[in-house]
């Protein structure tokens, strides 16, 4: 993995012909809870158009889960206004932002949340079952979205017959499935490997490079946020940098620098192998 | 999301906790088999009943002699010696409602046939009784009014009386003794079996009232006199008339009792249809507790599998799921559970009476309605219970929910 250099910051330009897909205006976020009353966010506005790859970062506390929750439509702002793709969604009711996460909207989790006990195309038909397609046309869809990830061949697999990388490649799939504007992507590397998280950046990467989907990425590791486009970082619920990633991290390079899985087992066992030995000198 | 989605969606849940489904239609299930078990006994009971009152005659009117009171004691039905011929031929005449009546008097005798003794019921009547009670004899014939005015020595015999007293013999033409005179029997009645209370129907010898009167019991009253009216509603109506014509031929003086005592088959059909809704209000009561019961575990299931499954409600509502779709969803559910526990339960239900009918040799009797009450309540009972559990899991906030450990 490159080293955590600083990345040389310059202003960020917006591309002036795209449309933007999200615009936050002035948007507040309060919690009430009975005596204190927090402020998550203070006043953001923010702007993403079509085909960015956008990291969200900050420590916790910053306001970066909230912000992730109201650009999700989990959540509605106390104050200001979300236009996503164009509309207005900051009064919607429950119902309807429900249907607007179903069209508009594709989520990676941290924790994958592959619904147990289902096969892979199954999890990812599901959105396609709440938007109403017809079956065949559903089936259709999701293996298209699961080639997509290169996991065609494990279709028929359940979450638990699956790596922690093909799980999250499954959760990607379902994002896909509806043609969202938006991929939202809450820490998707916080609980895989190095090399599995590089993976799983590459193929976040390709979706954003040869596809143009828009990309907003929630993350606290600085290496991962160098390899989206634009860093975008909460401080005490505003907005405190905003910038283009110079040095932008490719991860179909990156993984040629890193041993494969079967190098790092050998390399393990090579370790376990000189622990054991050790342990037993100083047994002896 | 339709509806077949949400069904099949359901139908996995269950299957994926078969044991726990199981156990939790087992309320449902056995609330719903015990009541069509018990239903389709009752309802058995019940036509065994009806036919017993229909074996009484069609549109039957019983006049039995009634109690009077001497000096304060009261001596029950048939203590009174004021009922007889000319009254039953005064009812007959004067109350058009009326279409055929015949006497009755009946005591225990002994009877005697070669080396063969029994003692049976002796019952003095005429020709229309037989008529009354749609009661045909099997071989012979009954007595004529000829006989009856001749006060002859003839009888017809219930198949118990001739099985035991000529055993294999045909007794058509043949004399045997009651108390001290000798009788020839005419005919042998055909076989009624038991009544409703068990007793033995054919165990029963009829002879000429006249001869009854006079020769056996010595008296010139009667107990009682089997009437029938024109029609259902006739016999209902012809109460009135008979009981004013009756006062009045026996001097009762407004005021005083009757002293005798009128029925009607509408009366006592009635009574027991009163009888047979009692018992289906009781198992209606049983019912809706065990029905109440098996919700209740429905309910805590359904509240159990919601906490379970908080993380997939989360991961459906950010995918798209309304609020109704997780509501159907699980409602659904809990439908599927108890409409299965319903079904699984009427099915054994029908084994278990099927059972009880053969092993026990009871009779029952299938009932559609309690099928389709069964059914239809189980529905009821896992829209009622899955109400709330589903609305707690569509209140869910998505954002909780994925967070959810």
């Amino acid at each position: 993995m490159a080293e955590q250099t600083i990345p040389s910051i310059e202003p960020k330009q917006t591309p002036a012909s795209a449309k933007p897909v999200i615009r936050l205006e002035g948007v507040f976020k309060t919690y009430d809870l009975g005596e204190i009353q927090v402020q998550a966010l203070r006043g953001v506005t923010l702007e993403i158009y079509e085909g960015e790859f956008v990291a969200v970062m900050g420590p916790s506390g910053s306001g970066k889960s909230t912000i992730m929750n109201i650009l999700g439509c989990l959540d509605r702002p106390t104050k200001g206004h979300y236009f996503l793709d164009g509309v207005d969604v900051s009064g919607m009711s429950k119902t309807q932002l429900a249907k607007i996460r179903n069209q508009k909207l594709g989520f990676v989790f941290q924790q994958f949340n592959l619904l147990a006990r289902t096969s892979a195309l199954e999890n990812v038909e599901l959105p396609t079952v709440y938007a109403g397609i017809k079956p065949e046309e559903r089936a259709r869809r999701a293996m298209e979205s699961l080639t997509r990830v290169g996991l065609a061949d494990r279709a028929g697999h359940h979450p638990s017959q699956l790596s922690g990388g093909q799980q999250q490649r499954v959760a990607i799939a379902r994002g896909l499935v509806n043609r969202p504007a938006i991929l939202l992507a809450d820490e998707p590397t916080g609980n895989l490997d190095s090399r599995t998280s590089v993976e799983i950046m590459d193929i976040l990467q390709t979706l954003n490079d040869e596809q143009g989907l828009t990309i907003v990425l929630v993350t606290h590791e600085p290496d991962i946020a160098q390899y989206a486009k634009r860093n975008v970082e909460f401080r005490d619920g505003k907005l405190r940098r905003d910038i283009n990633v110079r040095d932008r991290l490719i991860a179909k390079e990156v993984l040629k620098t890193l041993p494969t899985a079967e190098e790092q087992a050998a390399e393990d066992a090579k370790d376990t192998a000189r622990e054991e030995k050790l342990a037993a000198d100083a047994a002896k | 999301m339709d509806f077949m989605n949400t069904f099949r969606l359901a139908l996995r849940a269950l299957a994926r906790n078969k044991m726990r489904s199981a156990l939790t239609m087992l309320g449902i299930i056995i609330g719903v088999g015990a009541v069509i078990a018990v239903v389709s006994i009752g309802q058995g009971a019940n036509y065994k009943v009806q036919q017993g009152i229909a074996a009484m005659g069609t549109n039957a009117v019983f006049i039995a002699a009634g109690s009077n009171r001497a000096g304060g004691v009261r001596q029950g039905y048939g203590g009174v010696k004021t009922l007889t011929v000319d009254d039953m031929n005064a009812v007959l005449q004067q109350i058009p409602l009326i279409k055929e009546a015949a006497p009755s008097l009946s005591n225990r005798q002994q009877v005697v046939y070669g080396n063969q003794n029994w003692n049976t019921t002796v019952t003095g009547t005429s020709p229309a009784y037989f008529d009354i009670r749609s009661w045909p004899v099997q071989s012979g014939s009954v007595f004529s009014d000829d006989e009856v005015n001749l006060a002859a020595n003839v009888c017809v015999i219930g198949t118990t009386v001739e099985k035991i007293l000529f055993q294999d013999e045909d007794p058509i033409g043949k004399t045997f003794r009651i108390g001290n005179n000798p009788f020839r029997v005419d005919g042998v009645l055909a076989s009624k079996g038991q009544s409703a209370v068990g007793q033995d129907q054919d165990d029963v010898i009829f002879a000429p009232y006249t001869t009854v009167q006079r020769k056996i019991q010595g008296i010139t009253w009667l107990q009682s006199i089997n009437a029938s009216a024109v029609s259902q509603p006739a016999s209902l109506a012809a109460v009135a008339p008979i009981t004013s014509l009756l006062r009045e031929r026996h001097r009762i003086r407004t005021g005083t009792d009757d002293d005798f005592l009128i029925r009607t088959q509408a009366d006592i059909e009635d009574l027991a249809d009163q009888t047979a809704s009692t018992m289906t209000y009781l198992l209606g009561g049983i019912a809706s507790v065990s029905l109440l019961v098996g919700g209740i575990g429905i309910m805590n299931i359904m509240l159990v599998s919601v906490t379970e499954r908080t993380r997939e409600i989360g991961v459906r509502m950010a995918v798209g799921a309304t609020e109704r779709d997780v509501q159907s969803q699980f409602l659904v559910e809990a439908v599927t559970l108890s409409l299965m526990g319903g079904a699984i339960g009427i099915v054994l239900g029908l084994i278990g009476s099927a059972l009880i009918s053969n092993l026990l040799s009871w009779p029952t009797l299938i009932s559609g309605k309690a099928i389709i009450a069964a059914a239809f309540f189980s529905a009821a009972v896992g829209i009622f219970f899955g109400y709330y559990p589903a609305q707690k899991a569509a209140q869910l906030d998505p954002i909780e929910a994925l967070r959810y450990e």
